[in-house]
């Protein structure tokens, strides 16, 4: 026979930190909306072992009082998966930009004891308090044409054997998620703030944000989910049409190899290494294409 | 002919695959998500996917066997011809996958490796790292970036599904959403609509779920009318790692790789787990499942590891239940190349390399079995009729269930590495009928539309303007999770499940007067999680009323008082007539309860409970017997008593 748990919990209580502050002091950069002053607002909640940023947040919510007891409206941010592979809760976390889901508040105790302090990333327009617009971070996808361009999705069969030493390349790329920390991170990414125009239609600003975007740079990310698809057996195919697009406005050429990028990564993916080899193609793609003409 | 629009809710694994191939079809797909696609919960999904394959089939596997365990796994509680059609399809599906550029881990000659999963003796299961189900959501997300491109799909994402919008004669002609950012709401007229909105585990508070599998899509249009299948049947995932804001998944890979789970056999041994020599480990899953071993199916592991931390008193800690899973006997070479993902979210949230030190984990809800009630068209070979308009057809014509949002698959229970196939599998299946039983759409009924958006926008005002200082929606949700995770998830009783659902009621009670603590009109994440809340109540209610009325086991649903234990007796005669009476209950208790759970919601917004019968036409249900004492005897009497019975043999039997 087995007997139900009584505390109304599958999961006990988590082993105690051998010393424990008293409360958590955080200090949040908010924004009502686009185009609105941003502001600091101050928050106090109790300590409880093992939290992480997304804890602190939720509690906040719940709680909806600022540090001196004024109500005020809960911190809006995104989240999703909470275990760091979805990508949603990027923020600037105690200035560096990063998960809020891994990023654990004994860890941040470490770099300032008892303070946290978050604000939302700078090289996206604020939505919302904590909450960015990363419309541009898929837009570059679309413009190095991160996809393997099967016939259709009917069958025909596995794909191409792959040796164990091209996934293990591959894989760690293909592990990318989109989180924009790299972008972040980038002296070369600027932010790109664009507001809808009075009697502009949604499709035509939409338009006219692409436009925009796409005489910017790409980002790390998208470099390398080039290289991803440039690798692989299918892929390479379109190898010419994504070369088009790194050495196009805002491609490769805008990278100052500051190598922030690979520093911030949450997946540790080797970016650099995928830049490097983008620049080495792109060296080859123009002599080819000197010679084409 | 102009092509049908179709509308897709939810971009998940299900949600893509539906939309790349009515993409590929011809078809204009508008794709409705919470979040982007991309961050969809399919990127959870870590160990991999299940199909025959070249090597298996060669050790004498098939697609028959993989549908036969599926159903055994299941409990029997599946209608077949789906399983059947879904096993068949499950080999090309990972073909396909592949060649989306999913990278899928090789052996040394270049082919796809495949690993062992729960319920099964067969490696049917292939995978990419411990990301398996990010990396099949990538490829399909970038499928749809491309059909995207094409001006072929568009994606409404930060869109929140409302209501399906039905014509006079009940056929859905789209739904009406809103936008989470600037809150304002839309019609969208469709000649179908999907709902591919995945699982609903945030109604249990924390689980392994993400924050957006709040179920209230699900919710919304079993109140508008489409029947919910099975609600009781949660599944509680055996190993998952507690944490303060979810409880994170640990993988059944952990264990199809080798891990091995155990307890020191000196209650809450204070030893490093390193020092305590194995004879004085037990090993208990091995000991008690000397076949499958660490790899029996999910509802039993779970079972045992409550229990042995429970009854037995083994927890690994004093004050908290867990127990030891443990990789440290393999090479971190192996691990690091088949595991990495899942090994880096320990270390990273555990702070404890699990390489180095057994991992502790428990049990955690993960997933619905239940959800909207589909039909299927059987096919003359025991599958399904392709092209059918009825295949993942709610009882609503025009509205179609796919992926976890509906019930079809896993019956009582659902094998690890099979949730992947089912989504996909539904997803691309379900095209060809959805665009053949297209309606002419919904643009011609401007007035229901307006009135579906009136009352959405009126529905939205009353909760903004409900007075401050009542009681708050987080603390609700807290609560309703404690009373889910108490009476609804490993053990059932029906004492309790009455209780729970008189207190689940005084909660919505309370949530209808609860306040906002933000009344604005921009990003207000407040009022979508208050209304998302407010829908979890109607299948929390149904869950535990359906867990209330079945009185027996089956698969995850597990109440005591009606467990059939095993032969107690160690005479062989007394040991043989036990087994007769055992498969006389066994034989009443199928007659009695081999039914699907059809909730429906009442005008009282109680659910009303009936049955429907399964179609079990293909392979006659059989007890499961997994290391149940005396289980050889029992399998002994039933096996003469098939054979006395069958003269028509079974249908189509592939082997």
């Amino acid at each position: 026979m087995i007997r139900a748990v009584d505390n109304g919990e599958l999961v006990a209580g988590q082993q105690a930190a051998a010393s424990q502050p008293r409360e958590i002091r955080v200090r949040v950069l908010r924004q009502d909306a686009p185009g609105e002053e941003s502001y600091w607002e101050r928050f106090t909640l109790p300590y409880e072992p093992n939290m992480n940023v997304i804890s602190v947040l939720q509690r906040i919510a719940a709680l909806s009082k600022s540090h001196d007891g004024r109500h005020v409206a809960p911190v809006a941010w995104d989240c999703s998966c909470l275990e760091e592979v979805c990508g949603s809760c990027t923020m600037l976390i105690n200035g560096r930009v990063r998960m809020a889901c891994s990023s654990l508040v004994d860890n941040l105790f470490e770099e300032s004891p008892g303070e946290i302090e978050l604000r939302p990333m700078t090289k996206f327009p604020v939505v919302r308090d904590l909450c960015v617009d990363r419309s541009r971070l898929f837009r570059s996808l679309e413009r190095v044409k991160a996809w393997v361009s099967v016939d259709d999705s009917y069958d025909h069969g596995p794909g191409p054997r792959i040796s164990p030493e091209e996934q293990e390349d591959a894989y760690p790329l293909a592990t990318c998620i989109s989180c924009g920390c790299c972008m972040e991170a980038c002296p070369q990414f600027n932010k790109i703030e664009l507001g809808r125009r009075e009697g502009e239609t949604e499709e035509a600003f939409e338009t006219r944000k692409q436009e925009a975007y796409d005489k910017q740079f790409l980002g790390p990310h998208a470099i390398s989910q080039a290289m991803l698809f440039n690798g692989h057996p299918t892929g390479k195919m379109n190898a010419d049409e994504r070369m088009e697009a790194l050495t196009g406005q805002g491609g490769i050429q805008m990278c100052g190899n500051a190598q922030n990028c690979v520093a911030v990564c949450p997946k540790r993916i080797p970016l650099t290494r995928s830049i490097a080899r983008a620049g080495r193609a792109a060296t080859v793609w123009a002599i080819k294409k000197f010679f084409d003409r | 002919m102009a092509q049908p629009r179709v509308l897709v809710i939810g971009g998940g694994l299900a949600g893509l695959s539906a939309t790349m191939r009515l993409a590929e079809l011809g078809v204009g797909v508008d794709l409705v998500s919470l979040v982007p696609v991309k961050r969809s919960h399919s990127v959870c999904a870590q160990g991999g996917i299940n199909s025959v394959n070249a090597s298996t089939r060669q050790q004498g596997d098939n697609e028959w066997k993989h549908f036969d365990d599926t159903v055994y796994g299941g409990d029997f509680l599946q209608h077949q011809p789906p399983v059947k059609e879904m096993a068949d399809w499950a080999p090309r599906i990972i073909d396909l996958m592949d060649r989306l550029g999913v990278p899928f881990n090789r052996t040394p000659e270049g082919f796809r490796d495949q690993r062992r999963f729960g319920g099964t003796l067969y490696k049917r299961t292939a995978f990419a790292g411990a990301t398996t189900g990010q990396q099949l959501l990538y490829s399909l997300d970038e499928q749809v970036r491309r059909w995207e491109v094409e001006g072929r799909v568009k994606k409404w994402e930060f869109w929140d599904f409302l209501e399906p919008v039905l014509d006079d004669d009940g056929r859905c002609i789209g739904a009406v959403c809103q936008d989470m950012v600037t809150m304002k709401f839309r019609a969208f007229p469709a000649d179908a609509v999907i709902l591919a909105s995945g699982g609903c585990g945030l109604l249990y508070g924390r689980s392994t779920m993400s924050m957006i599998c709040t179920g209230s899509a699900v919710s919304r249009a079993y109140q508008a009318g489409v029947k919910y299948a099975n609600a009781e049947f949660i599944q509680v995932h055996p190993t998952a790692v507690p944490g303060a804001d979810k409880l994170r998944l640990m993988s059944e890979s952990a264990r199809g790789e080798g891990g091995r789970v155990w307890v020191p056999r000196t209650p809450q041994d204070p030893r490093d787990p390193k020092d305590i020599p194995t004879s004085e480990r037990y090993y208990f899953l091995e000991e008690r499942y000397p076949q499958y071993g660490n790899l029996v199916p999910r509802d039993i592991a779970t079972r045992e590891i409550f229990d042995i931390c429970t009854t037995d008193g083994l927890s690994v800690e004093q004050d908290r239940l867990c127990v030891y899973l443990d990789l440290t006997h393999i090479p971190r070479e192996t691990l690091d190349r088949k595991l990495g993902g899942i090994l880096e979210i320990y270390e990273k949230f555990q702070g404890v390399d699990p390489r180095d030190t057994p991992m502790k984990i428990f049990p955690a809800v993960h997933y619905s079995m239940g959800g909207l009630w589909v039909d299927y068209e059987k096919s003359a070979s025991g599958g399904l009729a392709e092209g059918s308009p009825r295949n993942q057809q709610t009882n609503i014509p025009g509205l179609y269930a796919i992926g976890e949002c509906d019930y079809q698959y896993h019956g009582a229970n659902r094998l690890g590495a099979n949730s992947l196939l089912s989504c996909i599998f539904s997803g691309l299946f379900c095209a060809s009928g959805v665009i053949a039983g297209a309606g002419r759409g919904g643009k011609e009924h401007g007035r229901l539309f307006n009135a579906a958006v009136k009352r959405q926008e009126d529905r939205h005002q009353a909760i903004l303007s409900r007075p401050p200082g009542e009681s708050n929606p987080y603390d609700i949700h807290g609560k309703l999770g404690d009373v889910m995770t108490r009476a609804a998830t490993v053990v059932r009783r029906n004492d309790q499940l009455s209780q729970a659902y008189d207190e689940v009621c005084r909660l919505e009670d309370l949530w209808r007067h609860c306040s906002l603590s933000d009344t604005g009109n921009w990003t207000n994440q407040n009022v979508v999680f208050t209304k998302s809340l407010g829908d979890m109540f109607p299948i929390a209610k149904l869950i535990l009323k359906g867990a209330l009325l079945r009185d027996e086991c089956r698969g995850a649903h597990y109440k005591p008082e009606f467990a059939m234990p095993g032969i107690a007796a160690t005479d062989p005669v007394e040991q043989r007539a036990e087994a007769e009476q055992w498969c006389d209950r066994f034989e009443a208790n199928t007659r009695k309860w081999l039914k699907s759970t059809i909730g429906t919601h009442g005008a009282d917004g109680h659910p009303v409970i009936t049955y429907e019968d399964v179609d079990t036409t293909l392979i006659p249900p059989r007890p499961r017997l997994y290391g149940l004492v005396g289980g050889e005897v029992i399998e002994e009497v039933w096996k003469e008593r098939q054979a006395e019975a069958a003269e028509p043999a079974a249908v189509g039997a592939g082997s």
